[in-house]
């Protein structure tokens, strides 16, 4: 938190308020320090004098066109202060305020702002009170290019929120696109994308586009954990046996395997393939012990060359497997038996 | 009012035993340096910093308090003039509580005063009733909670509320508990596992606390797939021994605890590495003023001091006392209070 943009705007013709005429009537009003203060903070004198008469206007309860900008002096200096922000909110109600003035400002303060929560809900409530969300997709599109941050949560949430609410998925995938094809690893734009898919139904043909986009882009990128992710849900939206989704399209396991074949280990490869045998060991009856070695084999490799950090994780996968199979056959083995007793 | 008002004036020198300087520093805990940083929060003049955080005092001393306490030092501070501002901060109207006098109640700071007051063992000291009242009424017809009046949904806002009536004991017979886990689990994420703030939100560690805490307080651990949401919890963890939030994001303390401790509260904290974690979280510890940074060599707060502790505390450290995963306080404390968060068995 720097103090230097607000220098810039409270620069030298920067009249204090307790200096103002129009403001003569207010007596400023300090913070209660509570019995016992030890240290008063004399670190800005600015932050004092408009935090004194924003304390004073919102005890006296004034809703004027003064007040409003009194709290945008007070939102400048602190724009994280969201009893500011409720009564900004309060003004703007009563004095029937321009709200697109207030978005224009808005814009400018998430600009500066962009990873604060107050900011960004006091500009959902006043596009709420607008009905009108023509700006938002552009204010959050600026948020996650120009600022830098295409992972900025509260701008994601804002973006959602207005789809949502406003119906606004039509360009939105090929807003996603773009933004995997700049960056691959930015898991914001793939939870983005399974976000509009969810909406517009997961189709077989959907199912089918999205496998091949993803696989495609896997191509590129091996090892990227998001993309991973976004396979495995897609595949769990296939329907069916719902035991064996991870094996309901074919092309998908031999693609990982060409991937394997070919020398890649990437952890997320091994991973997914891991999964992938363990479904068929656990599903099929017939060759389960063969498939069983494959996860065993694999698990090890994980635990001991590709991710040693996360070994116990590994070995814990392949003792639940095996565990699995062994109550499995046990069961077997008990029906058999009652089956010999009758 | 700083934190320096809470400080006893007999603690005043105590200090003057610190360890000495050496090369390994780095590797130690600085314990009487983080004590006096605690202490010292908010004291210097200039502290820019503590006077932009006005807005969030309530948790900021919740944060000391708690850290204070694992290090068994809770009694360098004045119970009274603690609990007199806590006090102070009770709203008559809403029956919540405000982050400090003039500013309105919210839930997180609600739940940070009630920490507070279970610590101080005061709970009877407030009306109780009024705090259930408020929560209750921040609960939707979709089982989801807003932070305030204001109508902000967000699954941090669902924890807050459980947390608050668990500690007070009303959490039955009080709100929804049904459609609310009904709400937590529409946010849960069918590529990673992960949860979001709301339905359709990006997986962030942050939150799958929230909700992983919810479902343990909610009992109902049973709903999530640990074994796919505990591997992509280690996914976090990065070669240095970090844990980030999301995918390609830095490591940092406060989310090493996030994910740390939905990790012990599902039993599968030994799927990480819990050295290398130690060694990222002392890292981070400033070695002049005290305190822990979000990473190593940034400037220390008591926000990421708290979660540094903790996450220390979690790991098994000496020195510290044990702490409770889901509500982030002294085990005693939940011991004491006879309240028993859902855990699972380590596998």
């Amino acid at each position: 938190m720097s103090d230097s943009s607000d220098d810039e705007y409270f620069c030298t013709d920067w009249l204090p308020y307790s200096e103002r005429k129009d403001w003569e009537d207010i007596k400023p009003l300090e913070q209660d320090d509570g019995p016992n203060p030890v240290v008063s903070i004399a670190y800005s004198q600015k932050f004092r004098d408009v935090f004194d008469y924003t304390r004073a206007i919102i005890a006296k309860g004034e809703k004027s066109r003064r007040a409003l900008d009194l709290t945008t002096d007070a939102l400048r200096l602190n724009p994280a202060n969201y009893t500011v922000w409720q009564y900004r909110r309060d003004i703007l109600r009563e004095i029937e305020a321009d709200l697109n003035v207030e978005l224009d400002y808005l814009g400018e303060v998430i600009g500066q702002n962009a990873k604060n929560y107050q900011v960004w809900h006091h500009r959902r409530v006043i596009v709420e009170m607008l009905n009108d969300p023509s700006n938002e997709l552009e204010l959050t599109k600026n948020a996650l290019d120009n600022d830098g941050d295409a992972k900025n949560y509260h701008a994601w949430q804002h973006r959602q929120w207005a789809i949502k609410t406003f119906n606004l998925y039509d360009d939105e995938l090929r807003y996603v696109d773009r933004l995997i094809c700049e960056d691959q690893r930015n898991n914001s734009a793939w939870n983005q994308r399974f976000f509009v898919l969810k909406h517009l139904g997961f189709t077989p043909e959907v199912i089918q586009r999205e496998l091949v986009y993803t696989m495609n882009r896997i191509r590129i990128i091996k090892n990227n954990e998001s993309a991973w992710n976004f396979l495995v849900g897609v595949l769990r939206q296939s329907g069916g046996d719902d035991q064996y989704q991870l094996n309901s399209h074919p092309e998908v396991v031999e693609f990982s395997e060409e991937l394997y074949n070919a020398g890649n280990r990437s952890p997320y490869l091994l991973a997914f393939l891991i999964d992938v045998y363990q479904e068929q060991a656990l599903h099929q009856k017939a060759n389960n012990e063969q498939l069983a070695r494959k996860v065993f084999t694999l698990c090890d490799d994980m635990a001991t060359k590709h991710d040693v950090i996360r070994r116990k994780y590994w070995q814990y996968v392949a003792s639940h497997l095996k565990s699995q199979l062994d109550k499995e056959k046990q069961q077997q083995q008990q029906y058999q038996e009652t089956e010999k007793g009758h | 009012m700083d934190f320096t008002t809470f400080v006893k004036p007999s603690n005043g020198d105590s200090m003057a035993t610190a360890e000495a300087t050496d090369g390994n520093d780095a590797k130690k805990l600085q314990f009487w340096k983080h004590v006096e940083y605690i202490e010292n929060h908010g004291k210097q003049e200039d502290d820019y910093e503590y006077c932009m955080t006005e807005f969030l005092r309530m948790s900021g001393i919740y944060w000391g308090v708690t850290a204070l306490d694992i290090m068994g030092q809770l009694d360098r501070l004045e119970r009274k003039y603690v609990l007199e501002f806590v006090k102070r901060c009770q709203c008559p109207v809403t029956g919540g509580f405000a982050p400090c006098e003039g500013h309105d109640a919210h839930l997180l700071y609600t739940l940070s005063a009630i920490q507070i007051l279970c610590t101080y063992d005061a709970l009877d000291e407030i009306d109780t009733d009024a705090v259930v009242r408020f929560v209750v009424g921040l609960q939707q017809p979709d089982g989801s909670f807003f932070g305030d009046k204001w109508g902000e949904v967000d699954t941090r806002f669902s924890f807050c509320a459980v947390a608050t009536l668990t500690l007070l004991k009303r959490l039955e017979a009080s709100i929804d508990v049904e459609k609310a886990v009904k709400f937590v689990m529409s946010c849960c994420n069918q590529t990673d596992g992960g949860f979001g703030s709301k339905p359709g939100a990006e997986s962030h560690a942050g939150l799958i606390y929230c909700c992983v805490g919810f479902l343990s307080l909610t009992q109902r651990l049973h709903l999530l797939d640990v074994d796919k949401l505990g591997w992509w919890l280690c996914e976090r963890q990065l070669p240095a021994g970090g844990l980030n939030g999301r995918p390609e994001k830095l490591p940092d303390v406060c989310y090493s605890w996030w994910v740390l401790s939905s990790l012990t509260i599902m039993g599968r904290l030994h799927w990480i590495s819990s050295e290398k974690l130690q060694e990222f979280i002392l890292s981070c510890q400033d070695l002049e003023t005290g305190g822990f940074s979000d990473r190593t060599g940034n400037m220390p707060d008591i926000f990421h001091t708290l979660f540094g502790i903790g996450g220390l505390s979690l790991l098994g450290h000496g020195g510290l006392k044990p702490i409770n995963p889901t509500l982030c306080m002294p085990q005693y404390i939940i011991d004491r209070l006879d309240i028993h968060p859902q855990k699972l068995e380590r596998p």
